[in-house]
């Protein structure tokens, strides 16, 4: 049967606050957070039918309790969409959630969907990282990988003596960068627009309602940040303050066939070009991204020229740097991650991935004039994935 | 009410209020979104699990009533908002704390209180919200009312003010402020009805059709949304528009209306709803201050009325001790029933073939003597099975699997395989003796074998079974989907696994029951038929049935004793008597114009004229041969009464049950009698019928009455 691709576009995305783990959303469960965000994009959508979402794809690193029972279809349940709609849940760690778009984006293009919905969750105050692994004992017996590979802070160390020129002050400078930045895309309501308020539950305060991340702390500064203890070695490079943090939080975004799109009167934001995962050392694995950028970048016949907007995950400063150094971008260069990171915003495992594209995407509206960009972040036991998307909204005449 | 003097009742009021389960007002600031500004959201919660909602009592009120002080006391706030724990708003005033009350000027003071706090939200300067995310029950659905606005999760169940159901009225505002914002139609629907028919409560949906919430939200994310609306609402994007409430005319004939309604369920015997329509009429013209103190003195009044207390005692009654049934052996010794079967197939049978199959969901094979008579049993089931169908009441898979699992027989050996068998075959004890021993051939040795008989001794079924200690009586009520009771008849054989495994299927039967021993009529029996048997013998005495009829109306009874009769049936109330005078001698004389009437074939004393109205036949009359010293209906009231409590005390000197309560228990959820009365003991104590007939009372002072201080 002849069989023609089609072209994928990402419709919107949504995300709860992200909050310091196991702070305010330590009485909230993690498949709630889900639930407002699909929520959040039906009500966003009301020219979505929803019984035309034709899968749901929840990644979650940790899938147990509030994240197990294959948490896509039951957020999706819980959500109160139609029960004709199938869920599942996905992981790859720092890359659920971009790995639940690429999958069933993969699934639009193949045309076993019309519209998927693709989001991730991380409550890593109830799923402290680490809790209940079981690593195989042949890792150790047969030196498969160093053992500092399970733990993320010890990697970033390692990054570290793998490229010298990135000191613990640069690393520092970026983290100050990212803080100011979101600080900025606060002010400009940026960021709110892509949040959806969730009530949270507290035994000892009454109710809240998280309308804001809870980890930015806009008066950061390099002085600051020096005095921070490096909790992976003594007199290390890696601190609290040039690290993602550890969050609670949850993303959803809406994806659909571009022919289905302009049918049912749905937006396209962004238009998907090619996505790629790559492999790396897992002691490094914060070299991940660089890899996976250069085959994606091959794969869509693109250079790192052509891209005009980056979002990378901020898992640890050094990471990005060293991204940076590898494409010669300055590390303060406008392009990149212009609303801040996960340095400043959080970093609940799983979810991040769509917080990189609601970003990319709001980037692509800002600048007509960027045809391509693209979202990155580096993943645990040594990955890294990279999607490359196409602005809709871009016009020659706009392009310099 | 003046602050300080607010202050004053509340600590009073907490010094009194020992042990009370105290419900937090936990303050918290929120970002209203649409840039509204910041609200105040105070959370109830008293710190337990949903298992224990949130009550409203002295503490919990001085808690509320400082958070809404310091809330009003901002000026940087631009609302105020109420809402509950998961799924729970509050269940209302906490009763336990009026049970406690023991003089009028308390009562008087809790009255108060909930007023003044509550008053403060609807005086509040800035909007005041609350989201019923959950049971909002009585005095917090009345808290809700206070707001000037109101939002309901589509999730919340037990929405509803019950007060009247206990003989109550909604005295916190409720009874001015919901036909005031509902309209007196639907408010008769709230305060009156609902409550006195079987306290029905309301969903999500139901109460915002009933206008008592602006919007809906779904439960899903139900606080987020309600916040953002009231973020739209004070931002002034969205306004909230209520229709006119029909002032005219139909205000009065709706309480027209509520008062047939009430005269028809309560019988005048139970002051409460009545002073719900009173301060409901005055709702109509009355202003705020006027109906407040209005509410004020009908809740001291009541809290103080005897009605009350018993009523009190009697949901308590139901609520727990149905729950744990005095006596009953430990849960963990029942072992599982797989298939029941049963024994006869006439309609008393077929009923209870029916509620096996839906509550226990396991095989039930029924029996009689002959396959028509099986055929009859099993088509009954199944038109049964279609009607529910019919109905909606369960899905066709459900259907499907009911029809799979009852089948007919008229072989025993078909019962092998069963754990619990229960004879409901025609009342004569040579008749169940002969049904056990011919079961006993085929069930194996730990099936239970149960008799649903109404007034036979237990014991003498065992007698000559190889396993006497396997039988147990399972006495069932009619209708039998209806009425809640199960008599469980413990015989001196009987052993703990077969009783604990009787109480284990009642439970899953959903049905309450209590360990009776094992004497002739056991309890409910045995008391209506002692107390029919004086109606009977006043009649025979040339009582009027009329009279006879109106002696007990001052009771509040669902029914006179002569349409009882008619339900039952002539036939089977007379051949109970007839046991039960076997039993015990004159105490239950055998009317011969019952035996007449029974005799005659006809269904009952009264016929019915076409508009409903009943009447004694000619036929019927001419039936009876009556004396001439009738009495009068005062007389026969405290002739009746005075039966009563001789019975009960015998019965509670028999051990026939644990205590008074299981005596009054049996009697509101076998027979119906009402929660005014407490069952029957706590109204014989305050009549002094059992001081005059025992010599003593049956409940201490304050168990069912207001305490002695």
């Amino acid at each position: 049967m002849p069989r023609e691709l089609r072209d994928v576009v990402f419709v919107n995305g949504v995300r709860t606050p992200f909050g310091k783990a196991g702070s305010i959303y330590a009485e909230t469960r993690a498949d709630d957070l889900v639930v407002h965000c699909i929520r959040e994009l039906l009500r966003r959508h009301p020219e979505l039918p929803p019984d035309r979402v034709d899968d749901v794809a929840i990644a979650a690193t940790t899938q147990t309790g509030d994240q197990g029972l294959t948490i896509g279809r039951t957020a999706a349940l819980l959500a109160g969409i139609p029960r004709s709609v199938p869920g599942f849940a996905i992981d790859r760690m720092c890359a659920g959630a971009m790995t639940a778009v690429t999958t069933t984006a993969s699934g639009i293009a193949f045309g076993a969907y019309d519209v998927a919905i693709a989001g991730g969750v991380e409550h890593m105050g109830h799923h402290p990282m680490g809790q209940d692994i079981d690593p195989n004992p042949r890792i150790v017996a047969e030196k498969l990988v160093d053992q500092s590979a399970l733990i993320m802070g010890s990697t970033a160390e390692n990054l570290h003596d793998r490229f010298p020129g990135i000191t613990r002050e640069r690393a520092d400078a970026f983290a100050a960068l990212s803080q100011q930045r979101v600080q900025d895309a606060y002010e400009e309501d940026v960021i709110q627009e892509s949040l959806v308020t969730v009530a949270t539950r507290s035994s000892d305060l009454g109710w809240g309602l998280a309308v804001a991340d809870e980890q930015p702390r806009p008066d950061t500064t390099v002085e600051a940040l020096a005095t921070l203890r490096t909790p992976f070695r003594p007199h290390g490079r890696v601190t609290a303050g040039n690290a993602a943090g550890l969050n609670d939080g949850a993303t959803a975004c809406l994806l659909a066939a571009e022919g289905v799109a302009a049918e049912l009167g749905l937006p396209a934001a962004m238009r998907l070009v090619a996505f790629a995962f790559a492999g790396v050392d897992p002691e490094l694995m914060g070299v991940g991204p660089i890899p996976a950028t250069e085959k994606a970048l091959a794969k869509a016949g693109l250079s790192i020229d052509d891209i005009g907007a980056f979002e990378i995950n901020e898992a640890f400063a050094v990471q990005v740097l060293a991204f940076c150094d590898h494409f010669e971008l300055a590390a303060d260069d406008p392009r990149l991650n212009p609303y801040g990171g996960a340095i400043a915003l959080g970093h609940p495992l799983a979810s991040s991935g769509v917080r990189l594209m609601i970003h990319l995407a709001r980037a692509f509206r800002e600048h007509p004039d960027v045809r391509y960009g693209l979202t990155t972040l580096c993943i645990g036991l040594g990955m890294g994935g990279t999607v490359i998307w196409e602005n809709p909204l871009f016009s020659s005449e706009g392009a310099q | 009410m003046r602050a300080d003097e607010l202050e004053r009742l509340i600590a009073a009021a907490s010094a009194s209020s020992e042990g009370e389960v105290v419900t937090r007002a936990l303050s918290r600031d929120i970002e209203l979104p649409h840039t509204a500004g910041t609200a105040v959201l105070i959370t109830l919660d008293n710190g337990r699990d949903h298992t224990r909602p949130n009550t409203l009592a002295a503490q919990g009120l001085a808690q509320l009533n400082q958070a809404l002080d310091s809330a009003l006391a901002r000026d940087d706030i631009v609302a105020i908002a109420i809402t509950g724990k998961p799924f729970i708003l509050a269940a209302g005033a906490d009763l336990s704390a009026f049970a406690k009350i023991v003089n009028r000027d308390q009562a008087l003071a809790i009255a108060r209180i909930g007023h003044a706090v509550f008053d403060k939200l609807h005086a509040s300067r800035v909007p005041t919200f609350a989201f019923i995310n959950g049971v909002a029950l009585g005095g917090a659905l009345e808290l809700t009312l206070h707001c000037h606005y109101r939002t309901v999760s589509s999730a919340a169940s037990g929405i509803a003010l019950p007060e009247c159901f206990l003989g109550l009225v909604p005295g916190w505002g409720g009874a001015f402020l919901v036909p005031n914002l509902i309209g007196a139609d639907r408010a008769v629907q709230l305060i009156i009805e609902n409550p006195l028919n079987q306290n029905k409560m309301l969903n999500g949906l139901q109460a915002y059709e009933l206008g008592l919430a602006d919007a809906i939200f779904d439960g899903a994310d139900y606080l987020a949304r309600s916040l953002d609306w009231a973020g739209q609402l004070v931002a002034g994007s969205l306004s909230v528009a209520r229709p006119e409430v029909d002032r005219g005319g139909s205000w009065d004939e709706a309480l027209e209306r509520a008062r047939r309604f009430v005269d028809g369920k309560v019988g005048g015997a139970s002051p409460g709803p009545y002073r719900a329509l009173e301060l409901m009429a005055a709702a109509k013209t009355s202003d705020r201050a006027e109906a407040y103190a209005a509410e004020d003195e009908a809740l001291a009044d009541l809290i103080m009325a005897p009605e009350l207390r018993a009523s009190l005692y009697a949901f308590d009654l139901v609520q727990k001790r149905a729950r744990k049934p005095a006596g009953a052996p430990e849960s963990s010794l029942a072992r599982p029933v797989t298939k029941v079967g049963l024994v006869g197939a006439g309609l008393m049978a077929s009923q209870l073939a029916l509620v096996f199959l839906r509550r226990l969901r396991v095989p039930v094979v029924i029996t009689d003597l002959d396959q028509e008579r099986v055929d009859k049993g099993l088509g009954y089931v199944a038109a049964e099975i279609d009607r529910l169908l019919g109905k909606r009441r369960i899905s066709p898979d459900e259907a499907n699997r009911l029809r799979a699992l009852i089948s007919g027989t008229t072989e025993l050996v078909d019962f092998a395989d069963c754990d619990f068998v229960i004879e409901a075959v025609f009342e004569e004890m040579s008749i169940k003796k002969q049904v056990f021993a011919d079961l006993e051939k085929h069930v194996s040795t730990r099936c239970a074998l149960a008799s649903n008989t109404s007034s036979l001794s237990i014991t003498r079924m065992a007698a000559d079974l190889d396993h006497p200690e396997r039988v147990v009586g399972f006495h069932f009520f009619n209708p039998v989907a209806v009425l809640p009771l199960i008599e469980i008849v413990r015989g001196p054989a009987t052993d703990e696994e077969t009783l604990a495994r009787a109480f284990a299927v009642a439970k899953t039967l959903k049905k309450s029951a209590v360990l009776v021993k094992d004497a002739t009529g056991f309890v409910v029996n045995r008391l209506l038929l002692r107390w029919m048997a004086e109606i009977f013998a006043a009649v025979d005495e040339g009582t009027p049935v009329e009279v006879a009829d109106a002696a007990l109306r001052p009771l509040g009874l669902p029914m006179p004793p002569t349409v009882l009769l008619q339900l039952v049936g002539p036939a089977v109330a007379l051949h109970v008597l007839e046991n039960l005078h076997a039993a015990f001698g004159d105490r239950f004389p055998v009317s011969p114009n019952l035996r007449a009437l029974v005799a005659s074939g006809r269904p009952g004393i009264y016929d019915w004229t076409p508009d409903g109205e009943p009447y004694v036949s000619d036929e019927t009359a001419k039936l009876f041969t009556v004396g001439n010293q009738p009495s009068t209906a005062e007389q026969l009231r405290q002739r009746a009464l005075n039966a009563l409590a001789d019975e009960i005390g015998l019965m509670l000197a028999e051990e026939v049950v644990a205590a008074p309560m299981d005596i009054d228990l049996c009697l509101i959820l076998g027979a119906g009698w009402p929660f005014h009365l407490g069952g029957i003991t706590p109204y014989l104590d305050r009549e002094g019928v059992s001081e005059r007939v025992l010599g003593r009372r049956f409940l201490p002072p304050g168990v069912a009455s207001v305490p002695t201080t």
